[in-house]
């Protein structure tokens, strides 16, 4: 693979002063939001922060709320690497549906788990590697190519289980779902791995680099000499390995595969939480432990909620209240409101009003 | 013009085609009745579809108008029930509470300048929300005038039945291909789906042209939410789940091309009808399951996007 002899990452953000990356990555809104939203966990629910070791696990809201985390948690993990190619994945949540479907449906039919876990994981593979092709090879916008797959995936996964909810009682499915590893959840400890796994992959090679600059200007990449498709195929084939994986989670935790409800609306959290990490939609700028961090956030406020006796749906409230104020942080007026006020620098003329 | 006209033409044919296929195995589907019901069963979405090609047209997506049907549902026999309003009166306010909520996510977009579908997708969020913190139960509609309008149609030759519901959807698409065509608020939405730079310097007034954009799609979902409620003479925050999905399936299927700039309303109309076909097939075939409609619809959708880009690399060839 060539090395791109061009630093393009400046040209991603114009209105970016060069000092701009570590200083406010040390203040880290995430951070703080998270404090936040914990401390008024805490003020509804005292007794919140207190974790007991009990049959040999950790019990508590706050290992609760991680665990309740981890599946979208995994999902923004592959999709922080779809945005930052100015993509979107918005068939995650049928993936889901799909490897629950194949993963319980094998190990009903009396096929030993792991095959059933890889087949699980390669269907996830599969569907990943058709929306890379779509967007790769057909050129389709990534919106619009995920979302074939998002409509006709649920189909599938009905197919796959013939309309019905398939349960099982195999131990290594119901292992992934609710088992604990050094009193951990599974879902968290396999969360865990894979986000770090994922950081150390994108971040101490240059894989990290070239999908930045794919995000930032396919066609420029291009021309720096990388294989840009072939990135985004790995890109897109990544994001549905980890929504596979996120489905097994979710099979395993209710012991069985429900094809229509399986992951449902669960793309739009992942995106939710990859937008609260401060991936920027525009593709370029990406972090893929704050993308954890920021789904982590997203089920804290649902325990909230929970805890302080507001019906379930009052979430999707709070969610694009969330939304807003982020849209609205993130966006360029703010951006130069704030620049102006240290320096009276002329307003660089973007799009003509 | 022929050759842009050519991807209507597909989707006409390929509907004509799957028409005669499937009458040919249930000659029971050619009459009136289930044209009739095409049209009446597919009304809503219909009408939410033509907010969406304009939407698309001008190069954005709009996600949330599934959303803004299941709120008006609720706001409509919120307002009927339990403040006693005449319902003319209830679809009054509904209307313009839905073009004002569209509104603000449009200008949410131009002066945000965030990309349309993130703003949509909190537009979704805060209206799915804010229809279930109005009323998380479903709530009847008792109505003198809903009886009535359920009750009337005209009758077509062969038995069919023309409903309001259906004569609302077909009037809708009439008035939105001349809003298209032959206004200057069409030309500003086509220039603005080519380049919004190129728009801008033409002189299109690209901030009201977005805003106007999505008060429309908005207020149209709003009035696919009232054309809902009459259906089901029922309001639910959970009503039209994931009809966004069908309405841009049914866009794309028109043969409008989803960067923007190209397309046909009256290509929607066919989309959407081959939609209802689907779904008119699988009910008359009996053996087949429903969620063959979604895999269908999922495989149009496919062949109609790489039809596109046929077409598209073939025009873009020419010298």
């Amino acid at each position: 693979m060539t090395r791109p002899t061009v630093d393009l990452r400046p040209a991603s953000l114009p209105p970016n002063p060069p000092s701009r990356p570590m200083l406010t990555y040390l203040a880290r809104p995430q951070v703080i939001a998270l404090a936040a939203v914990l401390l008024v966990n805490w003020l509804l629910f005292p007794g919140f922060f207190s974790v007991t070791w009990q049959d040999g696990r950790f019990f508590g809201s706050l290992i609760d709320v991680l665990n309740r985390g981890a599946p979208v948690a995994i999902l923004a993990i592959g999709m922080t690497a779809v945005i930052a190619t100015k993509g979107v994945d918005l068939s995650v949540g049928a993936v889901m549906a799909i490897s629950g479907a194949v993963a319980a449906v094998l190990v009903t039919s009396g096929v030993s788990a792991p095959v059933a876990v890889l087949a699980a994981l390669g269907a996830g593979l599969l569907c990943g590697l058709w929306n890379g092709i779509l967007v790769t090879v057909l050129e389709i916008q990534p919106i619009i190519a995920t979302l074939v797959l998002m409509v006709a995936g649920r189909g599938l996964a009905q197919l796959i289980t013939e309309g019905t909810i398939v349960t099982f009682s195999d131990p290594v499915l119901i292992f992934i779902g609710t088992g604990s590893f050094l009193g951990f959840p599974m879902p968290v400890v396999i969360a865990l791995v894979l986000m770090i796994a994922a950081t150390l992959i994108v971040r101490r090679t240059a894989l990290g680099l070239l999908i930045e600059a794919v995000g930032v200007n396919r066609s420029a990449a291009r021309f720096a000499g990388l294989s840009a498709n072939a990135l985004l195929l790995i890109v897109y084939t990544f994001a549905g390995l980890c929504a596979a994986i996120a489905g097994l989670i979710v099979a395993g935790d209710i012991r069985g595969a429900d094809a229509n409800n399986a992951g449902l609306w669960l793309e739009l959290d992942a995106i939710l939480a990859v937008v609260i990490g401060g991936t920027s939609l525009m593709g370029g700028r990406f972090s893929i432990p704050m993308a954890v961090l920021g789904a982590v956030i997203i089920q804290a406020m649902n325990t909230g909620i929970l805890i302080s006796g507001f019906s379930p749906q009052f979430n999707l409230v709070v969610k694009s209240a969330v939304i807003i104020v982020i849209l609205v942080l993130q966006s360029p007026l703010m951006a130069q409101a704030f620049r102006r006020r240290p320096s009276a620098t002329p307003p660089k003329s973007g799009t003509p009003q | 013009m022929t050759r842009s006209l050519r991807p209507l033409m597909a989707t006409t044919l390929i509907f004509l085609f799957a028409y005669m296929l499937a009458v040919l195995q249930h000659p029971g589907m050619l009459s009136t009745r289930v044209l009739g019901n095409f049209l009446t069963d597919n009304a809503f979405l219909g009408i939410a579809s033509v907010g969406m090609t304009f939407v698309i047209l001008s190069g954005g997506i709009d996600l949330s108008v599934g959303a803004v049907i299941g709120f008006t549902t609720v706001l409509v026999a919120a307002l009927i029930m339990w403040m006693n309003l005449h319902p003319l009166l209830a679809f009054g306010i509904a209307m313009v509470v839905a073009a004002g909520f569209g509104a603000i996510m449009g200008a949410a977009i131009h002066y945000l300048k965030v990309p349309s579908f993130i703003v949509t997708l909190a537009g979704m969020f805060l209206a799915r929300g804010g229809a279930s913190v109005l009323s998380p139960d479903s709530i009847g509609i008792q109505h003198e005038f809903y009886s009535t309008i359920s009750k009337s149609y005209i009758l077509l030759p062969g038995g069919g039945r023309l409903t309001v519901v259906g004569l609302v959807m077909l009037a809708v698409f009439a008035i939105a291909i001349l809003l298209a065509h032959r206004t200057r608020f069409g030309s500003n939405v086509y220039a603005l789906g080519g380049s919004e730079t190129s728009a801008a310097l033409m002189g299109v007034p690209v901030a009201r042209t977005t805003i106007t954009i999505y008060a429309l799609s908005s207020a149209l979902a709003g009035l696919a939410g009232i054309v809902f409620s009459l259906y089901t003479s029922a309001g639910y925050s959970l009503n039209a789940l994931g009809v966004e999905l069908d309405a841009i399936a049914a866009v794309v299927i028109g043969g409008t091309l989803l960067t923007g700039g190209y397309g046909f309303i009256a290509g929607t109309f066919i989309g959407v009808m081959l939609q209802g076909l689907v779904q008119t097939y699988i009910v008359f075939d009996g053996t087949l399951s429903s969620w063959w409609t979604k895999i269908v619809v999922g495989v149009l959708l496919f062949m109609f996007i790489v039809l596109q880009r046929l077409v598209f690399r073939a025009g873009s060839r020419r010298p």
